[in-house]
């Protein structure tokens, strides 16, 4: 039995569940060498001569983490919220106005002065990620009491609800946020380091906590409720732990999107926002972190070279001076293509991983001599 | 005189007009293997959902272990020592044969989820234990061989007996089986009478199940109850109810037709 | 509050619900058939307010023409929806079909930038239907009550398609038991293509109505009512079109006295929706005139 599904299942096998001595070993081993060439290759970006490249590089990092905080939602506890925008948002302004010097601060709120205790307040990037993560789980929290308890997409319609109430909140809370005006003047933190760290570290949280027996648990959940909770799951308690700790990592994804941009607004939190992510979760694969990870970078990074398609065009027959958003479209109209031909994405639930990739050269290297796989 | 494990009071369900189940009394004493036989449609598995938690019956009282279960979350109650398969086989289908009876173990964790995710040593402990047990779990069942292999794609019986090790791996108990012989073979079934009797044994389990295969019921059950459009119209030893009346108008005659 | 003012805001509430309930029968009708949030109708409601406008502006049709022209491109687009982008997926998991509605929203909205520009343009008035008139003591445009009356006017239509008309009731059939209507020999593909086609046009037919109310055009005026009126499906109990209409009122009458007795608060009149939402969910799961079910174990 010899058949294709079968070498796709060994090449991108799940983690075997008791894991060898040995393999780990080696998977450790390779996963330290991975990370030596990554920080070569981060620092040769970094010193590239055109600033697009590292600008790219960095936003790859802040779409990982973006992208499999709400793979963990949606992925691994197949619970489709579409309220990741909101959260981003509060991470993002958390981080901007715990880092916007005093003086900008001052100068920018024309139309109400800023809140008391934040006028002067300035606080540390890293801190201020993990509160504004901390924020968002909170509010998450609060949001989950009442939306964890309905069903598919009536969850779905709730929780983008709230994303937009936040929003909306962010809008009129003028001594808070600056209303429509937005924040500018945000430092520019979000170096490789910071966006690569934070990324890496996600990563790992995730490898880690989805392989746990809490994640265990949550994956349970996604395939069968009713099963899941007669095996003694609780079902709210995991939905919420999943929804919180997804909300945190949005909202620290979020403070670095505005370290990233410099300026932010509550327009950049509209629906279309989690949109992208979840496009990014999709095409990837739900429930595979090495999905969401490869295709945060081939998102990223195509639509960047789709960029041409905004400009102008000539195909010698056709010419055109230039369509913005010509590469939104082309974009958009591939996804629909990945999403109708191929809907489980990259890997499904499958993840990369080293003992799979050892097993398939291996596998490649003895095809010829014993023409059958064991 | 053995303790009563589960208890059923005066048990009562409705759904709109619809009167599911209606005043039903029932109980399993330690170690006791007990049917609930009834036509399709008797409110057995209704009765199940009502004593696992699934349902919240519309009046009386269950009791497990003497403690009040009546309209608890299901997993509170699994927690307490109940466990169940089901009779359209839920199954954590895309996940290995392993982590399906691993995952039933996860109610009875004492680590915390960062504790978890760091891996601490105690962690560690209980992780490696709970994948033992359900090694141990596995081959006892004789499932031994696939292990590895995605849920779904066992055959029907294996998947049948992965419901059954799955529900033991929360250690209950008392145990409730919803048809578990359902699409089995006569050899087959043979098979899980055996395996119903030795985890029993194994595990000191109570057992409440609800079974069609007469053969299978005749065979294990030490005392059967028969439910009847939603009442209870019988009571006894196999051999009690295969010599009594109004069961065998109300149902045998109408199983044989069925079978 | 005066007398006055109350009447004004009743009016206006009217109206406003009406364009909800418009917009709230095309979800019900797809969700009844699919079970799929049609999260692309928001989209094919603001597709049809370009093709409108486009219609006068680029093609100088007289108003009447454009917006027949205009509802049937709409309701088109709806079907081609259908075609391309959830009928591959009609046997794959619930949640692939939902995303893939998503996708089309997405690609609308960008697409509609491109052609349209993201600029907003203004709707043209069209003073037949926009004058203001004198309603006893209050002013109001004609449009405020031209709008409960179409919206009437394609209930009753829509109520007589589907008890009375062979069409109708294969859809109603459909969204009773798939398999069964099936097994009955009711052509699917074809049932589920008309149920777009009709929700479609209904939200082409509101698009008109709502550029003539709100002249702001831009690619994303159709999140929000989109939203918003899936909201009203659910509150009515999704899949009954009766319930959708009376979602649609209930949150129209719901957002507007929300700001007429809470002037202050009016930033948060798009809370309204998704508050109610959630009451309505916590207390009625099913809806005010949905049934409800129980998930067999």
């Amino acid at each position: 039995m010899m058949s294709e599904r079968t070498n796709t299942r060994e090449s991108i096998s799940k983690h075997p569940p008791s894991v060898k001595k040995n393999v780990n070993l080696y998977s450790v081993v390779l996963s330290a060498l991975l990370l030596i060439v990554l920080y070569f290759v981060l620092m040769k970006i970094e010193g590239s001569a055109n600033a697009l490249v590292p600008r790219i590089a960095r936003l790859c990092a802040i779409n990982i983490v973006l992208a499999l905080a709400m793979n963990l939602i949606n992925g691994f506890t197949g619970i489709f919220s579409l309220g990741q925008a909101g959260f981003m948002a509060v991470g993002a302004y958390t981080t901007a106005l715990l880092t916007i010097e005093p003086a900008r601060k001052l100068s920018m709120y024309i139309v109400t002065p800023i809140v008391k205790p934040l006028e002067t307040l300035t606080l540390p990037f890293g801190l201020t990620l993990i509160i504004g993560g901390l924020i968002a789980a909170g509010l998450a929290f609060l949001i989950g009491v009442p939306c964890l308890r309905l069903r598919g997409d009536y969850l779905a319609i709730a929780t983008l609800g709230f994303s937009e109430i936040i929003r909306v909140f962010i809008m009129n809370a003028q001594s808070l946020t600056n209303g429509a005006q937005g924040l500018k003047s945000i430092p520019p933190n979000a170096t490789i380091l910071w966006t690569y760290g934070v990324a890496l570290a996600v990563i790992a949280f995730m490898a880690l906590f989805t392989t746990s027996s809490y994640g265990r648990a949550l994956k349970a959940v996604r395939e069968d409720e009713i099963a899941a909770e007669s095996m003694g799951v609780s079902l709210f308690k995991h939905k919420m732990m999943s929804f919180m700790i997804s909300a945190f990592l949005a909202g620290v994804g979020g403070g670095l999107l505005a370290a990233y941009n410099g300026t932010i607004g509550q327009d950049m939190f509209r629906v279309m926002q989690t949109y992208n992510v979840l496009m990014i979760v999709v095409m990837g694969g739900m429930g595979s972190i090495s999905g969401s990870v490869i295709a945060a970078f081939v998102v990223t990074i195509g639509q960047e070279m789709l960029r041409v398609l905004d400009g102008p065009i000539n195909l010698g027959f056709w010419k055109t001076s230039g369509i913005a958003g010509m590469r939104m479209v082309v974009f958009s109209a591939l996804l629909l293509v990945v999403i109708v031909f191929f809907r489980n994405g990259l890997f499904g639930t499958k993840e990369l991983t080293w003992s799979g990739i050892v097993r398939n050269i291996e596998k490649l290297a003895g095809r010829g001599k014993r023409g059958e796989v064991a | 005189m053995r303790q009563k494990v589960l208890e059923v009071n005066s048990v009562t369900m409705q759904f709109g007009g619809l009167i599911a189940v209606n005043d039903l009394t029932l109980f399993a004493d330690q170690k006791e293997i007990v049917a609930l036989i009834g036509p399709n449609g008797a409110g057995k598995t209704t009765a199940f959902n009502m004593i696992t938690g699934v349902y919240k019956p519309t009046s009386g009282h269950i009791a497990l272990n003497k403690l009040n279960i009546t309209g608890m979350r299901p997993d509170r109650i699994t927690r307490l020592g109940m466990a169940r398969t089901f009779q359209n086989i839920r199954l954590f289908k895309s996940l290995p044969v392993l982590d399906n009876v691993v995952i039933a173990q996860h109610l009875r964790i004492k680590s915390n989820w960062l504790g978890s995710t760091l891996r601490l040593p105690r962690y560690n402990k209980e992780n490696r234990l709970m994948y033992e047990h359900a090694e141990h779990l596995l081959e006892h069942m004789g499932l031994k061989d696939v292990i590895h292999e995605t849920a779904s794609s066992l055959p029907y019986g294996m998947q049948r007996k992965l419901e059954i090790a799955r529900a033991i791996a929360t250690q209950p108990v008392m145990l409730l089986l919803d048809e578990p012989a359902a699409g089995m073979n006569p050899a087959e079934s043979m098979e899980l009478t055996q395996l119903i009797q030795s985890v029993r044994d194994e595990f000191d389990l109570t057992i409440l199940l609800i079974e069609h295969h007469m053969d299978v019921v005749m065979d294990i059950s030490d005392r059967i109850y028969v439910l009847d459009y939603g009442n209870l119209i019988a009571v006894g030893t196999p051999a009690e109810i295969q010599a009594n009346d109004v069961v065998i108008k109300a149902y045998l005659g109408v199983a044989e037709d069925e079978a | 509050m005066t007398g006055s003012m109350f009447l004004q805001h009743f009016t206006n509430a009217l109206s406003v619900a009406s364009l909800y309930a418009l917009l709230a029968i095309g979800y019900t009708m797809v969700y009844g058939i699919l079970r799929l949030i049609n999260f692309a109708h928001g989209e094919i409601f603001m597709m049809g307010m370009y093709f409108a406008y486009f219609g006068i502006a680029m093609f100088h049709l007289p108003w009447f023409v454009s917006f027949i022209i205009a509802i049937i491109i709409t309701a088109l687009l709806g079907v081609a929806a259908e075609r391309l982008a959830y009928r591959p997926l009609r046997d794959a998991p619930r949640i692939s079909i939902l995303i893939s509605a998503i996708a089309v929203s997405y690609f609308l909205q960008n697409f509609a930038t491109v052609l349209f520009g993201g600029r907003p343009l203004m709707f043209q008035q069209i003073p037949l239907l926009t004058t203001i008139m004198q309603l006893g003591p209050i002013r109001v445009p004609r449009l405020t009550l031209i709008v409960p009356a179409v919206t009437i006017l394609l209930l009753v239509g829509l109520q007589f398609l589907l008890k009375k008309t062979k069409t109708g009731m294969a859809m109603r059939a459909v969204s009773r038991d798939y398999d069964a209507a099936r097994l009955m020999g009711i052509d699917l593909n074809f049932t589920i293509a008309m149920t777009f086609f009709i929700g479609s046009a209904l939200a082409g037919v509101g698009a008109i109505l709502w550029g003539l109310k709100y002249p702001q055009i831009k690619p994303d005026v159709g999140s929000m009512p989109g939203i918003k009126c899936f909201i009203a499906a659910v509150l009515g109990g999704i899949g009954n079109t009766t319930g959708a209409v009376l979602g649609g009122f209930v949150l129209g009458f719901a957002e507007i006295m929300f700001v007429a007795f809470f002037p202050a608060a009016s930033g948060y009149r798009d809370a309204v929706a998704f508050i109610l939402l959630i009451l309505i969910l916590l207390v009625l799961p099913a809806g005010l005139l949905g049934k409800n079910t129980t998930e067999k174990v």
